[in-house]
């Protein structure tokens, strides 16, 4: 049985209210990011790279919007100072991370980075899930957004390619 | 050094900081304000530690795309971002990305020194021929212009208070160094909560 769990990852962020989608898109999130733009009350906010995000949704934060940000973990490499502003004013950020690099990978570029996002994550003193089974995603999702929300914290979602796939490319 | 930049125009701008960012927050009304790290915090401050100010300490390059996330979550407030051009430069993108949005309650300036301020006066690429309101129009801001006179000031300070955005201004200003003054609280959770308290009555 196909789990849908990118409507998963959408009904608990229409739970929490989230309401701006910043996001570098990354093919792993290329339904969600469909599905967000068919939602009314969801504003979809593309980048131009991943740490623009962050300040972003410290703004939106500030006018009383909650937000997420969707990248590939190449892109939390792109992060890593804008993250100080989340975690010295406590901003809440949630970041949803397509992995690469971690489990199967074709592009060798991909790999410094995916083994790196969940160490430097942690060591930047932010919240990380790994969901390596689609199965997980809901109780997963509702387990980050909780803290996230409530801590207020800043907390990663990483997105395992055992989930999305590895892409191949053809290859 | 090679390069194209001219180390000695901007001591002789004439328009003031201080006094500029002092004529732009008088009768600031209901604006919410962003204030890009270092100088401009200082310029701020100099004319209040106003709790719908949020002073950047940090954060570098996020100043613009902070008035963003800001300007989206509330549409019917104008928001001011203001920056300086080493800021600015290090986000530049995000000029695109507040293009690529629908909005018009967002208005940025930049205090242009072509100068980074805290670090020892190094010239910025704006000390050369690089035109940041060019950027800003290219990018789909709804109005760009730069402002070298205390004239072009003066008749720029109605649109920067309310023109329909997103708008741009680049303000050539003077490359001096000031007595920093007051400075708002370094705290960031007093910040964002006084911030949020002001606006939303709520914690």
């Amino acid at each position: 049985m196909q789990v849908d769990w990118t409507g998963a990852i959408i009904s608990v962020l229409r739970d929490w209210r989230v309401r701006q989608v910043a996001y570098v898109p990354d093919a792993g999130h290329s339904e969600l990011i469909r599905r967000c733009d068919e939602v009314d009350d969801m504003r979809l906010v593309p980048l131009t790279t991943e740490e623009e995000g962050i300040a972003v949704l410290a703004g939106a934060w500030l006018g009383g919007q909650r937000g997420v940000l969707l990248m590939q973990s190449s892109g939390v490499g792109n992060c890593i100072n804008m993250l100080s502003l989340a975690r010295v004013c406590r901003f809440p950020l949630l970041m949803l991370v397509t992995m690469r690099g971690q489990w199967g990978e074709f592009n060798p570029w991909q790999v410094p980075m995916g083994q790196l996002t969940p160490k430097v994550l942690e060591a930047a003193g932010n919240l990380v899930f790994s969901v390596d089974e689609p199965g997980q995603m809901g109780q997963t999702m509702e387990a980050a957004a909780r803290m996230t929300f409530e801590g207020p914290a800043q907390a990663a979602v990483l997105i395992g390619q055992s989930v999305i796939g590895a892409k191949s490319f053809g290859k | 050094m090679n390069g194209t930049l001219d180390r000695n125009r901007a001591a002789d701008y004439p328009l003031r900081r201080r006094e500029v960012v002092a004529a732009m927050l008088a009768e600031r009304g209901d604006m919410l304000v962003v204030a890009g790290l270092g100088a401009p915090v200082w310029d701020c401050t100099a004319v209040a530690d106003h709790p719908l100010n949020f002073p950047l300490w940090g954060a570098m390059g996020g100043a613009a795309a902070m008035g963003l996330g800001l300007a989206m979550a509330q549409p019917d407030r104008r928001v001011l971002v203001i920056t300086g051009d080493g800021e600015m430069l290090m986000g530049l993108g995000a000029l695109t990305t507040i293009g690529a949005q629908k909005l018009d309650n967002l208005a940025i300036v930049v205090c242009d020194n072509e100068r980074y301020g805290e670090t020892g006066m190094q010239l910025t690429h704006t000390a050369g021929g690089l035109d940041l309101p060019a950027m800003a129009l290219a990018a789909g801001f709804a109005s760009a212009a730069s402002i070298s006179s205390d004239n072009e000031f003066k008749a720029a300070l109605p649109a920067i208070r309310s023109a329909q955005g997103p708008a741009f201004w680049s303000i050539k200003i003077r490359a001096e160094t000031l007595a920093i003054g007051a400075m708002p609280p370094k705290d960031g959770v007093t910040l964002k909560d006084r911030f949020r308290s002001a606006l939303l009555g709520a914690a």
